[in-house]
């Protein structure tokens, strides 16, 4: 390794730390992004044309050619996908890295094999790689609702059973076969197998979870690849995506007041939990016209708008932006109340809003919005349900029990938009919807609102 | 135990950068407000597509007649910049829209 090489990697490390540390403000978040960004563009350009060893052209072609495969799809990918898809997208990408991360594995086998470390360290790679890859393809394919959660029976011991099994394996192969290409192929094949399991059981409410701690995974791949070829900046980037991302796992955890091996081991979202919880409350529900919610709106000084996925699902981010000016234009004063988890990830929600020009000032965070709702007239919770369901505070047998919520049944009318009675992502009953205070407008989040919005017009 | 202790001695240097940079990415992430979760989930996820420089690695050390190798050292470099390219162009069009209004 060349002397130029390895200071511009030096270089593209701290690229990496500063961007990361600008990545956590939002004013400075964009350019945090672009030195990331450019850092890693340098390391890449260097890593090509800066090295002491002697290579065919045939190779500059073929790295040329994949280069520009590569990033001419995931640009057109990138500025095509529409923010609700952001996820899906997230996890996606996640899985190439992991994909990458695996086939270096694969093709160094061959080529470091004497020693007992750098097998150890290909077969890390080759497992985590692995898991990586198809765990996040299937998280994907399961966002974007063309798979549904599976359960095989005693999956989790299952599961254990199959991780420590590879373990044991590839232990074995370091210590007493390790030049046996058929081997390797069989563990790659177990650990993509194992990613699968690992992934289709988990309920649909904690994929961000997963896909954080999928993300983290690919960082610790790309290092542990890095240890292989002693190159600090894949072992340095690597480290800090795994760390980051592992703290931004147990934050999202703490966010739904779950614990990490809840989330992997206890497949809520589904199943027995919900049941048991559902068919508690009963009592009746208010329904409401357009018109009726118009002049409660209208007459309002203070209102809150809690939005939920349902509100991405129906594209209607820009009707109540609509909304939210015309009561402002009238003299009320609108903000938006934002659970940490609303969306289908952490602070997706303030993307989704953003793109529809809401006033970044006008998103609140739960612990600040909190306090303020028992001086909130009107609170209109669109599309959103477990994090507004009041049992996470006074019901302990309820599987969201102990969450911290949005407590807008302190406010003195809740106007909840919906598309029907059915029970939230998590699958459980909202006594929300029977509060006395509560009125109930049904109609898919966009029209519903659109009405609402030309009811207001004609007063 | 004794390899373990070895292995811990001819290491000393990767394993204090290694858990120094550990400290620095649970220190960087622990504060960041929430509403910038999912634009630091994807930035994070564009730059694990460091990896891209192994893949790099793989080819340039390839032969010319290993085929095996130059496949999937390409299929590699190809997610990797997917990995890269894509995670960063996301991010900055999720970035774009936390302009402050008015």
């Amino acid at each position: 390794m060349t002397i130029t090489l390895s200071i511009i990697y030096l270089i593209t490390t701290i690229a990496f730390v500063i961007g990361l540390k600008m990545l956590g403000h939002p004013e400075t978040a964009k350019k945090g992004n672009l030195i990331s960004g450019v850092g890693m563009g340098l390391a890449i350009v260097a890593t090509i044309f800066l090295h002491d060893f002697e290579v065919p052209t045939i190779n500059y072609i073929l790295i040329g050619a994949a280069l520009l495969v590569g990033s001419v799809i995931g640009y057109l990918i990138a500025m095509k996908v529409a923010m609700t898809k952001m996820p899906e997208l997230v996890s996606l990408f996640n899985g190439f890295g992991g994909g990458s991360a695996l086939l270096i594995g694969l093709v160094e086998f061959g080529n470091f094999s004497e020693d007992a470390t750098q097998t150890s360290t290909i077969i890390a790679a080759i497992i985590i790689g692995s898991i990586t890859f198809t765990g996040s393809l299937i998280a994907w394919a399961k966002l974007n609702g063309s798979m549904k959660d599976i359960r095989l029976p005693k999956y989790n011991l299952i599961n254990n059973l199959v991780i420590l099994a590879l373990i044991a394996f590839g232990a074995y192969i370091v210590m007493y076969d390790s030049a046996n290409l058929m081997l390797i192929y069989l563990l790659l094949a177990a650990s993509l197998v194992y990613g699968v399991l690992f992934v289709i059981p988990i309920g649909g409410a904690d994929m961000p979870v997963v896909i954080s701690l999928l993300n983290s995974l690919t960082g610790i791949a790309a290092a542990i690849t890095g240890i292989l070829f002693g190159n600090m900046v894949m072992m340095v980037g690597g480290i800090l995506v795994g760390s980051a991302g592992l703290i931004l796992t147990f934050i999202m955890c703490n966010a739904m007041n779950r614990s990490l091996s809840n989330v992997i081991f206890g497949a809520f979202g589904g199943g027995d939990l919900a049941i048991a919880a559902v068919g508690k409350t009963g009592g009746t529900i208010k329904k409401t016209t357009a018109s009726d919610s118009a002049i409660m709106l209208n007459y309002a000084s203070k209102v809150v708008i809690v939005p939920g996925y349902g509100l991405a699902v129906a594209q209607a981010q820009h009707v109540i932006h609509e909304l939210e000016e015309l009561l402002t234009k009238k003299g009320v004063d609108v903000s938006y109340a934002i659970h940490p988890v609303a969306g289908r990830m952490p602070g997706h929600m303030n993307v989704l809003l953003a793109e529809s020009n809401v006033a970044y000032d006008k998103l609140i965070e739960m612990d600040n919005i909190n306090p303020q709702f028992p001086n909130t007239d009107v609170v209109l919770v669109v599309g959103a349900n477990d994090v507004v369901n009041p049992a996470a505070h006074n019901d302990p047998s309820s599987p969201i029990y102990g969450m911290p919520i949005l407590d807008v049944e302190n406010a003195k009318h809740i106007i909840v938009n919906k598309r029907s009675m059915n029970a939230g992502y998590a699958g459980i009953e909202n006594e929300l919807f029977f509060n006395q205070k509560t009125s109930m407008l049904f109609g898919d989040a966009k029209s519903a609102l659109t009405e609402l919005v030309n009811e207001l017009k004609n007063m | 135990m004794n390899e373990l202790i070895e292995f811990i001695s001819n290491n000393l240097q990767l394993l204090y950068i290694l858990i120094l940079a550990i400290f620095i990415g649970v220190e960087l992430i622990k504060n960041v407000p929430s509403v910038l979760h999912t634009p630091l989930m994807s930035g994070a996820n564009a730059l694990s597509g460091v990896v891209i420089v192994g893949a790099l690695l793989v080819i340039l050390q390839a032969k010319p007649d290993d085929f095996l190798s130059l496949g999937l050292g390409f299929v590699a470099v190809v997610l990797g910049i997917l990995n890269v390219v894509g995670g960063f162009v996301v991010t900055d069009r999720m970035l774009q829209m936390f302009k402050k209004k008015k």
